[in-house]
């Protein structure tokens, strides 16, 4: 935006005039044109209105009544309606209008408002452990509000994922369960990208796939597991020399059943070959705080959530050791 | 020949109306089966994504607006034209032209558009090579229908030319700057404009595309169809000139209201607002001067379905032109934007205006085009009515209800700041109105069925008019 003008758009002065110039003659071109057509009187009752002369195709006639009164008011009406709205909100070119009125600021003031109210609501949870908030009802509550709004789009309403957008459900993390944990995703967000092409061909992959599958004592075809274990090195500096993945970093387990994009041969193969590029967003800056927290323990609470890791020696206002996820 | 009137181009026009009238809605009733049962058309396999919704709803639109409409204003203006200027159009040969070119826009829209390729701008979908025949095609009709103005006998202009005159330039402004845009291939290309302008000029043009495609062009038929079937003069003169120049110069601003609450600055959106509520007075002063053209006449309403269609129609002109004005508010537009409201406001002023005064003009002209005195029965233009009405009344309100129901959900929230409805249960509940909106609709394509059997009837029984002669004498 250009400093000292209302209308971005626009880096000159000329269609400022332009426009505020054909607004106002558009409203008083209107009115002249009312006034011309408005100065006849009113029939007497019983009085015809005028013929006009020219006739058309024979018998089209027009007749020469003058505008009905109500209507002419009302058209003066609008059009004082409209001169008095330009003049309070912006509509003529750079003119800001007497109310000083945006809607940028209307939105802003809206905001503030409304923030305000809500943090109200939320700030009896605010930095409640979060083992806690998730067994209180009204937390759970609007736990679930915020999940339905912020988060189902993609972990589905109940939470139990979908293909690419892991199941919030089960006892399987990728980037650990504990309540510390999941609100660290939720707020920071997560990168969980896998390059492509690490085992070359699709052939190579198709064998590496047939290995992965091995790992986790899955059905698989002997043979091309065979020949991937020596292409799988590739992928053991992540998933490890088991297959197990390496939890604290995000790197998931490939012998469990968890599969965020698929596990058959020919979904396994897919992802080796093209690489994956998963991710959470971030949601702290957009949520706040407040919401956030609510959030972590509603998505503790689903079902998979872990114990929490004690570090310190166990305080009277920590939660108890039994405080695993409630069962839905 | 200069002594007799060009009726074929007419003729030609008149019963394309009837043929695209049909094909339109009957693509509106697939549509709205579509959003009952959406994966309906899936059983076609492979022909299925040529029937997608997205690529059928354009076609819906294009083809009823101007297929159907523009073919039922083709029709009537070069029929008005000539018989109120007392002269036969300007040249059978670009008469022609014409009528075989929008034949031929009509034709690739509906072949381009259920193949995917569009421009993405609403009621301006067809790629550049269409958007250049159209632009042919219009300035010859421009020359076709000026020409005639210009050759005439009577000394004035009549008031359904004005309108005609003033929807013919617009049109061509409109579409010129709104399709400018940079080819790619033969099927693709990029808009000139960028980002908000883009859409700014986009609904300049899409809402005065309404303006004067649909109501300035359409209030030429009107002024025709209305005293010749009454028999009555136009209501007032003083009042015609007032609505005419006032909505012209009103409804070139009015396009900003389709972007309220968006990116567009704030100027743009107050002036949008205010101008289309000032645009009820000029709107009105057509509606008033249709209707109490019939006053000293009204017991024909009983008698006269076609009376009874030109009339209902212009009522729901007068319904659909207070409703728009007041969707443009910006409080209530926080309501309706976006919702099937939208879709109400439009049906009531494409089936209940748009269509319902076309239909009544052509029930008037058919029979005057080949030779008979009347349609072929009275009686299933009676039944064609109440078909038309009672499916347009269905229609909107059950849009009605289900938009208001739409915006509410939508800006439902809980006591902590929430959404209240996820829009999957907004959209599960607009199965019942979808429902009686497939009823309404399913109707009103009926009657359009009904009224080419009954068009088929009267030309079986009657004769290509090519002699209807000119007066000589030029009523003073």
């Amino acid at each position: 935006m250009i400093e000292g003008y209302a209308v971005p758009d626009f880096i000159s002065d000329f269609w400022h005039y332009y426009i505020a110039a054909f607004t106002v003659a558009g409203i008083l071109f209107s009115l002249w044109l009312l006034w011309s057509q408005s100065v006849v009187k009113p029939l007497a009752p019983g009085e015809q209105a005028e013929v006009m002369h020219p006739t058309w195709d024979g018998d089209l006639q027009e007749l020469n009544n003058p505008l009905p009164r109500w209507w002419m008011w009302m058209f003066y009406l609008l059009i004082v309606f409209g001169i008095v709205y330009l003049v309070i909100y912006p509509g003529m070119g750079k003119f800001e209008g007497a109310s000083g009125w945006s809607s940028a600021k209307a939105w802003q003031e809206e905001k503030t408002r409304v923030d305000a109210e809500f943090d109200k609501v939320f700030q009896p949870f605010a930095g409640k452990d979060l083992t806690v908030v998730a067994k209180d009802p009204t937390a759970n509550k609007m736990g679930e509000h915020l999940f339905l709004t912020y988060c189902s789009q993609c972990h589905g309403s109940s939470g139990q994922g979908a293909t690419g957008f892991p199941n919030l459900t089960d006892n399987k993390w990728l980037f650990g369960g504990t309540p510390d944990d999941v609100k660290a995703s939720i707020a920071n967000g997560r990168v969980a990208e896998m390059p492509g092409g690490l085992a070359g061909d699709v052939q190579g992959a198709k064998e590496v796939a047939n290995y992965v599958l091995s790992l986790g004592g899955k059905q698989h075809d002997t043979a091309l597991a065979a020949v991937g274990k020596a292409k799988y090195a590739a992928c053991a500096g992540c998933h490890g020399e088991d297959g197990k993945g390496i939890a604290a970093a995000g790197f998931p387990n490939l012998t469990d059943d968890a599969w965020q994009y698929g596990g058959s041969e020919d979904e396994i193969t897919k992802s080796i070959v093209k690489g994956r590029k998963g991710g959470m967003p971030a949601q702290l800056e957009l949520l706040g705080e407040n919401k956030v927290h609510l959030l972590a323990a509603y998505v503790w609470g689903l079902g998979g959530g872990q114990k929490p890791i004690l570090v310190a020696p166990a305080a009277p206002d920590v939660a108890p050791a039994d405080a695993t996820a409630p069962a839905q | 020949m200069e002594a007799t009137y060009n009726y074929k181009v007419v003729r030609q026009f008149a019963i394309m109306t009837i043929v695209w009238g049909i094909v339109g809605m009957l693509v509106g009733v697939i549509l709205a089966t579509q959003l009952i049962w959406p994966t309906l058309t899936e059983a076609l396999g492979p022909l299925a994504p040529y029937l997608s919704y997205g690529r059928i709803r354009p076609l819906h639109t294009n083809a009823v607006i101007f297929a159907f409409g523009g073919s039922a204003l083709f029709a009537t203006s070069l029929y008005i034209v000539q018989r109120t200027c007392q002269a036969r159009l300007l040249s059978d040969g670009l008469a022609s032209f014409v009528f075989w070119g929008w034949q031929l826009v009509i034709l690739l829209a509906a072949l381009s558009l259920p193949m995917g390729f569009t421009t993405g701008k609403e009621y301006a979908e067809l790629e550049w090579p269409i958007d250049l025949l159209i632009a042919v095609v219009w300035i010859a009709y421009a020359v076709l229908f000026f020409g005639t103005i210009i050759k005439r006998k009577t000394q004035h202009i009549y008031v359904a030319n004005w309108f005609f005159g003033a929807y013919i330039v617009t049109i061509t402004i409109l579409h010129v700057v709104n399709s400018a845009e940079l080819p790619v291939t033969l099927t693709k290309s990029y808009s000139a404009y960028a980002g908000v302008q883009d859409a700014m000029v986009q609904w300049w043009y899409g809402h005065n595309a309404v303006g004067f495609f649909l109501t300035t062009a359409f209030l030429g038929m009107m002024y025709y169809f209305i005293p010749k079937q009454a028999g009555r003069p136009i209501f007032s003169y003083r009042l015609s000139i007032v609505h005419f120049w006032a909505l012209n110069f009103i409804y070139m601003w009015a396009g900003p209201h389709h972007l309220l609450y968006t990116a567009l600055p704030d100027w743009a959106q107050s002036l949008g607002m205010v101008f289309s509520l000032m645009l009820i007075a000029p709107s009105w002063g057509g509606m008033m001067n249709g209707i109490m053209t019939l006053s000293g006449a009204w017991h024909k309403l009983r008698t006269d379905p076609i009376l009874k269609f030109l009339i209902t129609a212009m009522s729901f002109y007068g319904m659909s032109t207070f409703e728009g004005p007041m969707m443009s508010v910006k409080t209530v537009n926080a309501l309706s934007h976006y919702t099937e409201w939208n879709i109400a406001h439009v049906h009531s002023g494409a089936m209940g205006w748009v269509a319902m005064i076309s239909i009544g003009s052509l029930y008037h002209l058919i029979p005057r085009l080949f030779g008979r005195e009347e349609m072929y029965s009275i009686k299933l233009i009676n039944t064609h009515f109440w078909m038309s009405t009672i499916g347009v009344v269905l229609y909107i309100a059950a849009m009605w209800i289900a938009g208001v129901a739409q915006g509410l959900m939508w800006r439902a929230t809980n006591s902590d700041g929430t959404l209240t409805y996820s829009f999957a249960q907004s959209v599960n509940a607009m199965y019942p109105f979808y429902t009686i909106r497939l009823i309404g609709g399913v109707l009103f394509f009926a009657g359009m069925l009904l009224m080419a059997y009954n068009v088929w009837k009267t030309i079986a029984a009657g004769k290509a008019v090519n002699d209807a002669r000119i007066p000589e004498a030029v009523a003073a």
